[in-house]
């Protein structure tokens, strides 16, 4: 039997407002321990929240952008739940009034468009955060004493919830660097997961191939990049195909990722699921988005990363032209195919070649980079590397890397190829028995030896016709 | 309308009370008689009713997002039970 | 040398009277205030604790202990926050602050202001200046006790069933529980989020209406808050003509009102007819069987949400355990009172799963039937008119053993409460020698029309605020 995994995500996005969501505390990564608190986000006796103009505005152009309903009446509720991260014994959230409903977000794939279900996209705010400090291991269990630190606490925070509509990893993978990119564009959120600027719980089920089933879902938490979300999801849908398959059933419970081991731990179940005794919140007042607010953001969208994908996918391919926008690199890109480089070419140079050299995308002159893609066979890599590093300089030119030419005489080179063939007897040996990844070595050796400034194809041409005795 | 006594613990382990026995045998019946009076909300139809969450029609009532000055550290931990460091100390959670 | 003030008989405009003309400083005015608070309060228990220090350009004013004051302890009658000393102050405070008015001193409360006779108070009770032996109404009955005892010239209430309007009915002065919305809740301690109000308590209606005036108005602190639509009218008529009261129909049949109570109301009633008012009846048949329930649905529910705050993390002593569950959870049981716990579990019931629609969910919606009910009468009258109190002041211990019968103090104060409206309490006569209060109520933003007609009845009525015990001594001059 051929199962296939039914994959819904819950993300967590922090929004780069300057202050957080229910005072105006200042919101900052790195800030002195509970500097950045006062009595509203401390939870002192009498503290009264005040909503955040700016971090409503934002939610709604985030729901715009995944293509939902604007709630005409959006309402906070209070959200009950004891933790030491929590001051108020409350999270103030939205619960049956969301200001964001029923969207989708196009994710572009090799068998067409997948239509990605969004039930909802709302606003509350950050917990506070708790060290565990002594134990053995510094974990939760057999912790001595937790810590905490409110600034982190009321930061604004948007909740997306995708229907289970993502059936691989991969794809969930790849759903959630579209999405980001999305909220990087917005300028919403910086939404970098090391920072804890965005996060994503995953629920996971498998269901046999081909039928429309729903079976018991479990939930993965902690996985903190978009490898460990995969892994996870991935290493969770083996082991309940493996639950299935061996005539037991999954059991509804909750896991968190150890990027250490790589490998899933079942949180100790809780003796009664949550009860989060919901209800409007009374020291705040509903949102009524004014119409004009709504139409003026959705007139403000740019053109979003899938429309995009599609787009460039013309001159390129699917994968290639993810890559591209999801990495923030497409508009340098269509610069610089406009200013004359060819599609390929550039796609590579600027994913592999810019990306690598760490220069900032924004910066380099696509007229130049252009030039320099054209010329890249031809001038030495040595020289192409130099000025790739250099590309995002101001008033950058290519002038003077162009005007050196690799060396393509094979006169010229011969007796160098031949002199590293001599000095490598037991390579050659190996390549000849059927090592061809060793070619790379020996083009290596020419390049060392002619300080980078020979034709790398014309080395690698050479090598290969003289080892194909 | 009776609360029976398990329905007294699963609440007071909601609202985070460590009860003594005492208190729950006085809450479950003081809780009881309590439930029974105010129980009688259920007598009216009220399907076509909406409810009233907030006494005032105000609607959009917020701030710009520009920062204010946060407590200074002394404020922060002047009424604080256990302070290590720049930080709030509690037992375990688990 | 200090001189003579009587500050049994003093009312605020005339103390600010004294000071404007430089006839008594603020220092002393204060001091004279301390030193009847040494002679009386010692019986009384209104104050938790004094400012020794007078810091202002005007009067002196005491805060119930709900509202923070910045560098004084502020409790709200519980040991939960006891030693607690905020590091703000309540925009209310603020307010007064900014006017120049000197904290004299935070009076006692039931414990998170729940209760009618401030016997819930983990510091003990406070008692009625009329008798010592009686209850001073409650939640707010340390601040009622204080102006009817001369050791405040006036004072901040707050009033979320009734805390305001009950014990100023019991202990003969004047409270008003203002329209929701119109004072600041920041830096009070929340009881019920979308009940609490500040407001004031003092000897006239006037004094009354300046207080509120000091405090009234939009705050941005407070989502809830929002400016008075016309300023306030300080009160001087003294007739009522063309004024339309209507008495709700149901007040007839209700048992729990006392002869001499309803006696003292129907008088009043009589009296506004005399002054030229047109006195009816109107019809509230939701509101008063069902406004009881409704009540002690919303307002537990919302405590229950904001009393979870008290855990004993950032503020308050701590119980300490093993574990942070058993922290907070001894930490909460051994600091909150009995009539607080009873409130927590009750609400956290109404809000729980599978209980929800069925209790605070239906409340909600009984809340929207009062509200039109009150509205549908108020546009036929200008102002409601009830008894405040079912009974005159009860002896302490009388039901405390019982919380149904502590509740029902509060029939004839809560249904406006729940309809958001303002709500004014005068006292109208006497029954057993006992105050009896007289509350007007009326629609949002109604304020000034409560307080012309309570004006003008009030210089009718011409009730005695001094407690009869202290009339002799108030005669003769001495403080």
């Amino acid at each position: 039997m051929t199962w296939e995994p039914v994959i819904g995500l819950e993300i967590h996005v922090q929004l780069k407002t300057l202050t957080k969501m229910f005072c105006r505390c200042p919101v900052g990564f790195g800030a002195g321990e509970n500097t950045q608190t006062c009595p509203v986000c401390l939870g002192f006796p009498g503290a009264l929240p005040v909503m955040n103009r700016q971090a409503i505005e934002w939610t709604i152009l985030l729901g715009l952008a995944l293509n939902c309903e604007i709630a005409p009446v959006a309402m906070f509720s209070r959200k009950h739940y004891p933790y030491p991260d929590l001051p108020k014994g409350y999270q103030i959230s939205q619960y049956d009034l969301p200001s964001c409903t029923n969207g989708n977000v196009v994710l572009p794939t090799a068998d067409g468009d997948r239509v990605i279900g969004i039930v909802r996209a709302h606003l509350e705010e950050d917990a506070a955060k708790t060290v565990h400090v002594g134990g053995r291991t510094g974990r939760i269990g057999g912790a001595e004493y937790s810590l905490i630190d409110f600034n982190r606490g009321g930061t604004p925070l948007v909740e997306i919830v995708t229907e289970p509509h993502l059936h691989s990893a991969d794809e969930a993978k790849r759903f959630l660097q579209l999405l980001r990119q999305t909220i990087v564009e917005l300028g919403i959120s910086d939404a970098e997961m090391e920072k804890g600027a965005l996060r994503a719980d995953a629920n996971v089920s498998v269901r046999p191939a081909g039928s429309d089933e729903l079976r018991t879902r479990t939930e993965l938490k902690n996985m903190n990049s978009f490898n460990f979300i995969a892994r996870g999801i991935e290493a969770e849908a083996e082991r309940q195909i493996a639950v299935w398959e061996s005539g037991e059933e999954v059991r509804q419970e909750t896991y968190d990722f150890d990027a250490a081991h790589g490998g899933l731990t079942a949180r100790r179940a809780k003796e009664e699921a949550d009860d989060y005794r919901y209800f409007p919140e009374p020291d705040l007042v509903p949102v009524e988005p004014p119409a004009g607010l709504v139409e003026r953001l959705r007139s403000e969208l740019p053109e979003l990363p899938a429309a995009r994908i599609r787009r460039i996918e013309v001159a390129l391919d699917l994968d290639r032209a993810t890559v591209l926008v999801t990495g923030g690199l497409d508009r340098l890109w269509e610069d610089t195919v406009a200013a004359g480089a060819g599609a390929v070419a550039a796609a590579n140079v600027i994913a592999n070649s810019v990306v690598g050299a760490g220069v900032d995308v924004d910066a380099v002159a696509p007229a130049e980079l252009a030039r320099l893609v054209e010329a890249r066979e031809r001038i030495p890599r040595a020289a192409f590397d130099e000025a790739i590093a250099k590309v995002g300089d101001p008033r950058f030119t290519a002038d003077l890397y162009l005007a050196q030419e690799a060396v393509s005489d094979t006169a010229e080179l011969e007796p160098i190829v031949d002199a590293i063939l001599a000095a490598n007897p037991g390579q050659v040996e190996a390549y000849r028995g059927g090592k061809e990844g060793l070619l790379g070595f020996f083009v290596g050796q020419v390049m060392k030896e002619t300080q980078g400034k020979a034709n790398a194809r014309v080395v690698s041409e050479l090598v290969r016709s003289k080892l194909q005795t | 309308m009776a609360i029976s006594r398990e329905e007294v613990l699963h609440v007071a382990r909601l609202a985070r009370l460590a009860l003594t026995e005492d208190e729950v045998e006085r809450l479950t019946s003081e809780l009881g008689a309590i439930l029974e009076a105010v129980g009688i909300v259920a007598e009216l139809d009220l399907a076509d009713v909406p409810p009233t969450s907030h006494p005032l029609d105000l609607v959009n009532v917020w701030d710009e997002d520009e920062p204010r000055d946060s407590l200074p550290l002394e404020d922060v931990f002047a009424n604080a039970p256990a302070r290590d460091g720049d930080l709030f100390r509690v037992p375990p959670t688990v | 040398m200090v001189p003579v003030v009587d500050t049994l008989r003093l009312t605020a405009e005339d103390a600010l009277d004294l000071v404007e003309r430089g006839e008594v400083s603020p220092a002393e005015l204060h001091a004279s205030y301390l030193e009847a608070i040494g002679e009386r309060d010692g019986e009384l228990h209104a104050y938790l604790r004094i400012v020794e220090s007078a810091e202002g350009a005007s009067i002196p004013i005491a805060l119930k202990d709900v509202i923070s004051t910045k560098g004084v302890e502020t409790t709200a009658g519980s040991r939960i926050l006891s030693g607690y000393v905020p590091v703000f102050d309540a925009t209310v405070a603020a307010r007064c602050k900014a006017a120049g008015l000197t904290l004299l001193g935070k009076t006692n409360t039931d414990e998170f202001a729940m209760g009618s006779s401030t016997e819930n108070s983990a510091w003990g009770p406070s008692r009625n200046p009329w008798d010592p032996s009686l209850v001073p109404g409650g939640s707010g009955g340390g601040t009622a006790a204080a102006v009817s005892a001369g050791l405040a010239p006036w004072g901040l209430g707050s009033d979320t069933g009734g805390s305001i309007k009950q014990p100023s009915a019991l202990c003969g002065n004047v409270g008003l529980r203002p329209t929701y919305g119109t004072v600041s809740r920041y830096g009070v301690v929340a009881f019920a989020s979308s009940l609490d109000q500040v407001g004031p308590v003092a000897k006239t209606v006037r004094d009354v209406a300046l207080l509120y005036s000091i405090i009234a108005g939009r705050d941005s602190n407070d989502s809830t808050t929002v400016e008075l639509p016309e300023p306030v009218q300080l009160p001087d008529g003294e007739r009522l003509d063309g004024l339309r009261i209507g008495v709700p129909k149901q007040i007839e049949s209700l048992d729990a009102i006392e002869p001499g109570v309803r006696a003292a109301f129907e008088r009043s009633l009589e009296l506004a007819r005399e002054l030229g008012a047109d006195v009816g009846e109107c019809d509230l048949p939701t509101s008063y069987r069902y406004g009881m329930p409704c009540y002690y649905l919303v307002a537990p529910a919302e405590a229950s949400s904001n009393l979870a705050r008290y855990d004993g993390v950032r503020y308050g002593p701590r119980t300490e355990a093993a574990s942070y569950d058993e922290m907070v959870e001894r930490t909460r049981d051994e600091g909150f009172g009995a009539e607080p716990k009873r409130r927590i579990m009750l609400g956290t019931y109404a809000l729980s799963a599978g209980y929800y629609d069925a209790f605070y969910g239906q409340a909600q919606k009984v809340r929207t039937l009062l509200i039109r009910e009150h509205r549908e009468a108020l546009s036929r009258f200008d102002v409601i008119a009830t008894p405040t109190s079912p009974t005159v002041a009860f002896p302490l211990g009388d039901k405390a053993a019982d919380p149904l019968a502590m509740y029902a103090c509060d029939l004839l104060t809560i249904p406006s409460c729940l309809a958001g409206l303002p709500g004014l309490s005068i006292p109208c006569g006497l029954s057993d020698d006992l105050p009896v209060g007289l509350q007007l109520l009326g629609p949002q933003f109604g304020e000034n029309a409560l307080f012309r007609a309570g004006h003008a009845l009030e210089q009718a009525i011409g009730f005695d605020t001094v407690p009869m015990r202290w009339r002799a001594a108030t005669e003769s001059g001495a403080r």
